[in-house]
């Protein structure tokens, strides 16, 4: 044997691993989760840390059932977790929301075989089977409401506010920007509120603001490139104010749009998941106006206000189709524009 | 951006140590190990017997085959052995071993004082031949063939090759500082071979003073130089010309097919050397750097010289683990001390401990994509690695395998750590195989 390590080159790399990667991806959530808490009181907290703990732990047993090495380490299930929890209404129970943890880990990510090879974005995935329970999943509640500083709110699950649940709450106490706009109105909220995240909503999509500092945390770290949330989001921009869903200023419209709902959250961090998006940059920038194409169209005339995570989901789909038939011009055949 | 390539990466470059040392003569060792291999092409037949006294210059081996180069002993001195010794690839390979008698006695060849514009091309030809020059930047293709090539397919454009954007090289850097004039007349040598009257140096904007020397030296004459943007791999071939010509070759083809040729600054100079000084490829630079040496230089090393000697000159700070002759994007790892220099060593590197220190994660593909955005050949590295893994390697031919130069780019920014060069590798030395089976 010899005294040396002989392997193959490179014999450098760089310090950037999958742990690195997911890492700023978690700072990049923060500001987010400072707004949900702020928004919606601490039970928003607990319930990123009920989901992130479900995450964990189904990741954990998963792989000591099938005698693997635990992958937690990645950290790629923090990730998931903080994900779907702020793609619930901070009304959810938190059995509900593990229920989601489990599903978005065991059936979405490890059945598949794990990080990497799963086809679907696990947090939209869970959210989409969560919306088995459509009344909790919808129960949206305006942002400093009397119920977020009740104990019992935050430790519990719902609790009656003058003797109505939360889940019955959302017609009394708060229509979310995007009911307005499916009835062809302007929302209720100022574009000022809509664009900080004063406005009802699952807990983490609701700023605009803060995602985007986010968003902005992760182009500049070069985590993700600008390839999907500029495709997606001009695309909805460029719709939305071609066809406005009401009267009035069409740019108040692609405004109100582009603020409401998790598109901010599906364009910044959902869709530019690696695992399910394309690898090549043409590639993603199809994705991007597919996803802001199934958007459009499925908040015009789908059946729920919300058209984000399907528009993904089914972009998610597609991205396998798009990796195999968009691939970069190799060298000496054309293509090499800087 | 200009005077680029797309894809490529920037890694750290830790030049800073040896830029700017001046390259430092390195005393010749008692003993000499010249493997009769030492390029592409067929092995050398010793000319000498042992016991036989050489003198410094001296041709002591050759070969009659189309792809073939002598060797040249770098000393005076007697021939001990001709046996099999460990050589850079990894194995051991016959060389032939002198004792070194510290006189330095040379073997006269002639000398060109006149107008290198009255040379006849094929005296430089043939010149080039006698001289031993492989191609110095690290493939080693032999001089005079590449020559000969250029001249039938009529060559338009001729590049040298200045960038050395391997982190920790300096070798090439220093020569342009410390011999410009060298190798101005030898790209002059190249243009006469060729009946040409133009050349661009091609030179990463990294090396200010390189460029200047260049310039300085160059002035007068129909040789450019060309800043290039500082990117890994810009002093690829196939890089190099896309930067400098705006071109790229087709798959399959050689530079020559469009118009191009490209040949190492060193590769000048050593040209220079043999035709006006008389002295054939017997010393290169290599630079001997790493975290694990105590004083890293740019050593004038004659060929033959052992890994060990180097490192005790230059001293070492820790016990080193890894051993890379090249640069560390696309050199070798060595496994022993006890091999010796030859004609493309550039550089050797060592790295202690920690450096060396492996992911212990199992590499996992998350699917980002920056091999695909860092492949300079415009590839899809995840895909054919993955299929590659899988045996599917007619997949991995129809992804275009057969193009990776092996630059190393989609490992170095691989945040899972998969090994996709040898993912290609392994993809690339079952192609025959399996198309055969078809």
């Amino acid at each position: 044997m010899s005294q040396f390590l002989v392997n193959s080159s490179p014999h450098i790399r760089s310090e950037e691993t999958t742990r690195s990667l997911m890492t700023d991806v978690i700072i990049a959530l923060l500001p987010a989760l400072a707004g949900a808490v702020i928004f919606f009181g601490f039970r928003s907290l607990f319930l990123v840390l009920v989901t992130v703990a479900s995450c964990l732990a189904a990741e954990t047993l998963f792989n000591r059932i099938v005698k693997r090495k635990n992958t937690v380490d990645d950290r790629s299930a923090i990730i998931t977790g903080i994900l779907l929890a702020f793609n619930l209404p901070v009304t959810a129970p938190y059995w509900l929301a593990m229920i989601g943890a489990f599903f978005a880990i065991v059936i979405v990510k490890m059945l598949f075989g794990g990080l990497g090879r799963n086809f679907l974005n696990p947090a939209l995935a869970a959210r989409a089977f969560l919306f088995s329970w459509p009344g909790l999943m919808t129960s949206f509640t305006a942002p400093f409401q009397e119920i977020y500083s009740q104990l019992g709110f935050i430790f519990g699950n719902p609790v009656a506010v003058n003797g109505v649940l939360p889940e019955e709450i959302d017609a009394i106490a708060c229509a979310t920007p995007l009911k307005n706009l499916k009835q062809g109105l302007l929302p209720d909220a100022s574009l000022g509120d809509l664009f900080v995240g004063n406005v009802g909503g699952c807990l983490g999509e609701t700023s605009a603001l803060l995602l985007l500092l986010g968003g902005v945390y992760l182009l500049l770290r070069k985590v993700i490139t600008w390839h999907i949330p500029v495709s997606y989001l001009g695309t909805v921009a460029v719709l939305t104010v071609l066809f406005p869903r009401g009267e009035g200023s069409a740019v108040a419209y692609m405004a109100a749009e582009l603020c409401s709902g998790g598109l901010m959250l599906g364009a910044i961090f959902m869709a530019t998941d690696y695992t399910t998006s394309p690898v090549t940059r043409t590639g993603r920038l199809i994705y991007g106006i597919g996803c802001g194409f199934l958007t459009v169209f499925l908040r015009y005339f789908g059946g729920y206000a919300e058209a984000v995570s399907y528009s993904i989901l089914i972009m998610n789909v597609v991205t396998l189709a798009i990796d195999r038939l968009v691939k970069p011009k190799r060298y000496g055949i054309g293509g090499g524009r800087l | 951006m200009a005077f680029s390539f797309r894809g490529g990466i920037h890694p750290p470059y830790f030049k800073e140590k040896t830029a700017a040392s001046i390259i430092v003569k390195h005393p010749a060792p008692l003993e000499l190990v010249l493997p009769l291999s030492q390029h592409i092409g067929t092995p050398c037949t010793p000319l000498v017997r042992v016991g036989d006294r050489v003198l410094m210059g001296q041709k002591i081996g050759d070969s009659d085959a189309p792809v073939s180069l002598p060797i040249h002993s770098p000393v005076s001195g007697t021939v001990r052995a001709i046996e099999p010794r460990w050589h850079p690839s990894g194995i051991k390979q016959p060389a032939i071993v002198i004792e070194n008698d510290g006189q330095d006695d040379y073997y006269e060849y002639p000398s060109y004082f006149g107008d290198i514009q009255e040379l006849a091309p094929e005296t430089i030809l043939s010149l080039a031949r006698e001289s031993g020059i492989a191609g110095m930047g690290g493939a080693g293709f032999p001089l005079h063939l590449k020559l000969k090539t250029a001249m039938e397919k009529k060559v338009d454009t001729v590049i040298i090759n200045g960038c050395e954007c391997e982190p920790f090289l300096t070798a090439d850097h220093r020569a342009m500082v410390e011999y410009p004039s060298f190798i101005v007349r030898g790209i002059q040598l190249i243009l006469q071979c060729l009946g040409l009257h133009e050349a661009v140096i091609g030179i990463e904007d990294n090396k200010p003073d390189a460029i200047a020397t260049m310039r300085a030296s160059a002035e007068g004459t129909e040789i450019a130089v060309m800043e290039l943007a500082s990117k890994y791999p810009q002093g690829g071939e196939k890089q190099l010309i896309r930067a400098v010509t705006g071109r790229e070759i087709p798959p399959g083809k050689l530079p020559m097919d469009i118009g191009c040729a490209v040949f190492n600054v060193d590769t000048c100079a050593s040209l220079f050397r043999m035709v006006c000084k008389g002295t054939p490829l017997i010393k290169r630079i290599v630079t001997v750097t790493g975290p694990a040496v105590s004083t890293p230089q740019n050593l004038l090393v004659r060929l033959g010289t052992s890994y060990r000697e180097l490192l005790e000159f230059c001293g070492l700070s820790e016990q080193p683990l890894r051993l890379i002759s090249g640069g560390p994007m696309m050199g070798n790892a060595q496994h022993s001390l006890d091999i010796s220099v030859v004609k493309n060593t550039s550089a050797l590197l060592a790295f202690g401990r920690e450096d060396a220190e492996e992911e212990l994660d199992e590499p996992v593909c998350i699917r980002c994509g920056r091999c695909v955005a860092a492949c300079p050949m415009r590839l899809l590295p995840n895909f054919i690695y993955m299929n590659a893994s899988q045996g599917n390697f007619l997949e991995c031919a129809a992804l275009h395998v057969q193009d990776c130069i092996e630059c190393g780019c989609c490992s170095y920014v691989c945040p899972g750590k998969l090994y996709l060069v040898q993912g290609m590798r392994m993809a690339k030395g079952h192609l025959p195989r399996q198309e055969g089976k078809k």
